[in-house]
């Protein structure tokens, strides 16, 4: 599988390690009334689509950053590529 | 019709028209008291002990393509029973007990070949590793024998044991563990299933459950609506898709585990080698074929195939620690879908939903699993209580904090 990295272009996807689904940038708030119930579902379970998934890809042996790819689990292919910083910020996760 | 060597004579001199199909083709009923949904493994020796060992009846397994053409079709065909934890070995040890006398069982030839199991050690603290999970193997009453680097070296004498990154410092070897004819497990117990009443209905997809005030009345298939009393997932690798039709999000991901068989050799390998720090093992089949593998591929996958960089890896693997395949020729590859869990453990449970059951999470490893998990799931079954070697099992364990991670690599699927 090639990664159109949005910095560096193709890269193999060998260089980079894979960190599942990119929900994980939704860390949930440790102060909400609910927070066990919400961390229990943070860390355990998954949408596992068959399609579709956003997708977190850290590019280890590149320049370090954390991408969000979205590609479909039933044919590899891959539609886009994000900064994962980018879509944070998009949500509100970071400055 | 019972199978035996003085059948096979009739029929060699009978033009071999006596044989009869293995299992009836038959039409979906309207209802069913269990409708087990997956003909894997699993789901095809769930209904057979059901059917066996609680006497139940109206049992339909529903299979969406045909009978084998799962997990259970494209494994690498490894038994063992060597767990650390105590949830999982003494399962394991059932599961291999069961193997043992699965074939008198179901009158049934699976080439059950128990020729071995040694996992290679390198350093020391593997080693002390290995001692500690063969002493808790032993305890559990199974078997387990550390290996020196000579007697290896006399068993297989064209490892190589001076491997620069990865000296072969001896081993923890399984004598009981072995090979088992992959797809003729399915079509044994599909066979025996069947003999005890149970309808096998393939080309049958399960596309939906019928639940009302939380409570599953029955299943939505490409032949139709089928009314079940107990309804029972049993589809490994095609989990997450079929539980999401019940709303339901589960701890596994689904990745894609490659294998591959080479040309035939003539006898070179007497039985199972694993190299877990070079991502490589192997057997060879009674065929010759040497059949080995490696890891997962590493990334969400349904697509029953693999990467390139994967095979790179594996064939690395296998050159350092067996330099004498090198001018062995590759004949297929394969991929299959592992539903890989949150701790690397199975789950066989109830649902939050009445009637609906849960059997997955076997990760690379449910093959050798076929029997208990077939014999824990039809207990869960037929009795609503979970069977005292599955009782980790459960899906609570992860908010309890209960995990059952072999190998400690927490939440993250694709490392156990
Ligand atoms: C390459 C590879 C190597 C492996 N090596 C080993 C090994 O050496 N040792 C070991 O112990 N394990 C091994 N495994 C793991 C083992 O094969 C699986 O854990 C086990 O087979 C899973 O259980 P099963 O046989 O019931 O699955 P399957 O055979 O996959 O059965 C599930 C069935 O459900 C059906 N299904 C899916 N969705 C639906 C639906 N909606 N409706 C109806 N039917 C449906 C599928 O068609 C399938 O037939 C390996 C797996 C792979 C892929």
């Amino acid at each position: 599988m090639i990664i159109n990295h949005p910095i560096l272009g193709p890269r193999d996807s060998a260089e980079f390690t894979y960190m599942g689904d990119s929900a994980l940038l939704d860390r949930p708030d440790w102060k909400a009334t609910d927070a066990l119930a919400q961390f229990i579902d943070y860390g355990y379970l998954r949408d596992n689509p068959a399609g579709p998934h956003q997708e977190l890809w850290y590019h280890e042996q590149g320049d370090r950053s954390f991408l969000v790819v979205t590609r479909d689990t039933t044919t590899h292919e891959i539609s886009s590529v994000k900064l994962a910083r980018d879509v944070a910020r998009s949500r509100g996760r970071s400055t | 019709m019972r199978y035996s060597g003085l059948r096979v004579i009739k029929e060699a001199l009978t033009g071999h028209k006596g044989w009869k199909h293995a299992w009836r083709d038959v039409e979906p009923q309207v209802q069913y008291d269990y409708i087990v949904i997956g003909g894997g493994g699993h789901g095809l020796a769930t209904a057979y002990y059901l059917a066996r060992n609680h006497g139940a009846k109206k049992i339909a397994v529903l299979e969406k393509g045909w009978v084998g053409g799962g997990n259970i079709g494209r494994n690498t065909t490894i038994v063992r029973s060597n767990y650390l934890l105590d949830g999982n070995e003494p399962f394991y040890e059932h599961s291999l007990k069961l193997w043992e006398g699965l074939e008198q069982d179901i009158n049934y030839n699976a080439m059950i070949s128990q020729r071995g199991i040694l996992n290679l050690v390198h350093s020391d603290a593997q080693r002390d590793a290995f001692v500690r999970r063969g002493n808790a193997m032993i305890l559990n009453g199974a078997d387990a024998d550390l290996l020196s680097t000579e007697t290896i070296q006399k068993r297989y004498p064209f490892l190589n044991v001076n491997n620069a990154r990865f000296p072969i410092k001896g081993g923890l070897a399984q004598h009981r563990g072995g090979t088992v004819r992959h797809d003729a497990v399915a079509w044994g117990y599909a066979r025996a299933a069947d003999q005890l009443g149970v309808d096998i209905i393939q080309n049958c997809e399960v596309t939906g459950f019928r639940i009302e005030s939380g409570k599953c009345l029955g299943v939505e298939t490409s032949r139709g609506y089928i009314a079940g009393g107990k309804v029972a997932s049993c589809v490994a690798g095609s989990s997450g898709r079929l539980m999401a039709k019940a709303n339901m999000r589960l701890p596994i991901e689904s990745h894609v585990l490659q294998a591959f068989v080479s040309e035939g050799l003539k006898p070179v390998l007497p039985g199972v080698i694993t190299f877990g720090a070079g991502h490589f093992y192997c057997s060879q089949s009674d065929k010759g074929g040497l059949v080995f593998g490696g890891d997962l591929d590493g990334y969400n996958s349904y697509a029953q195939r693999g990467n390139l960089p994967v095979v790179e890896d594996v064939c690395e693997g296998a050159m350092a620690i067996f330099p004498m395949l090198g001018r062995v020729r590759l004949l297929r590859m394969w991929g299959g879908i592992m539903d890989m869990s949150m701790d690397g453990s199975p789950i066989i449970d109830h649902t939050h939903i009445k009637n609906l059951y849960f059997n997955g999470g076997w990760c690379y490893g449910g093959f050798k699993a076929t029997p208990a998990s077939g014999w824990c799931y039809a207990h869960l079954l037929a009795t609503d209580t979970p069977h005292e070697f599955a009782k980790a099992y459960r899906f609570d364990r992860f908010e309890k904090g209960q995990m059952i991670d072999e190998k400690g690599m927490g939440n993250n699927p694709q490392l156990h």
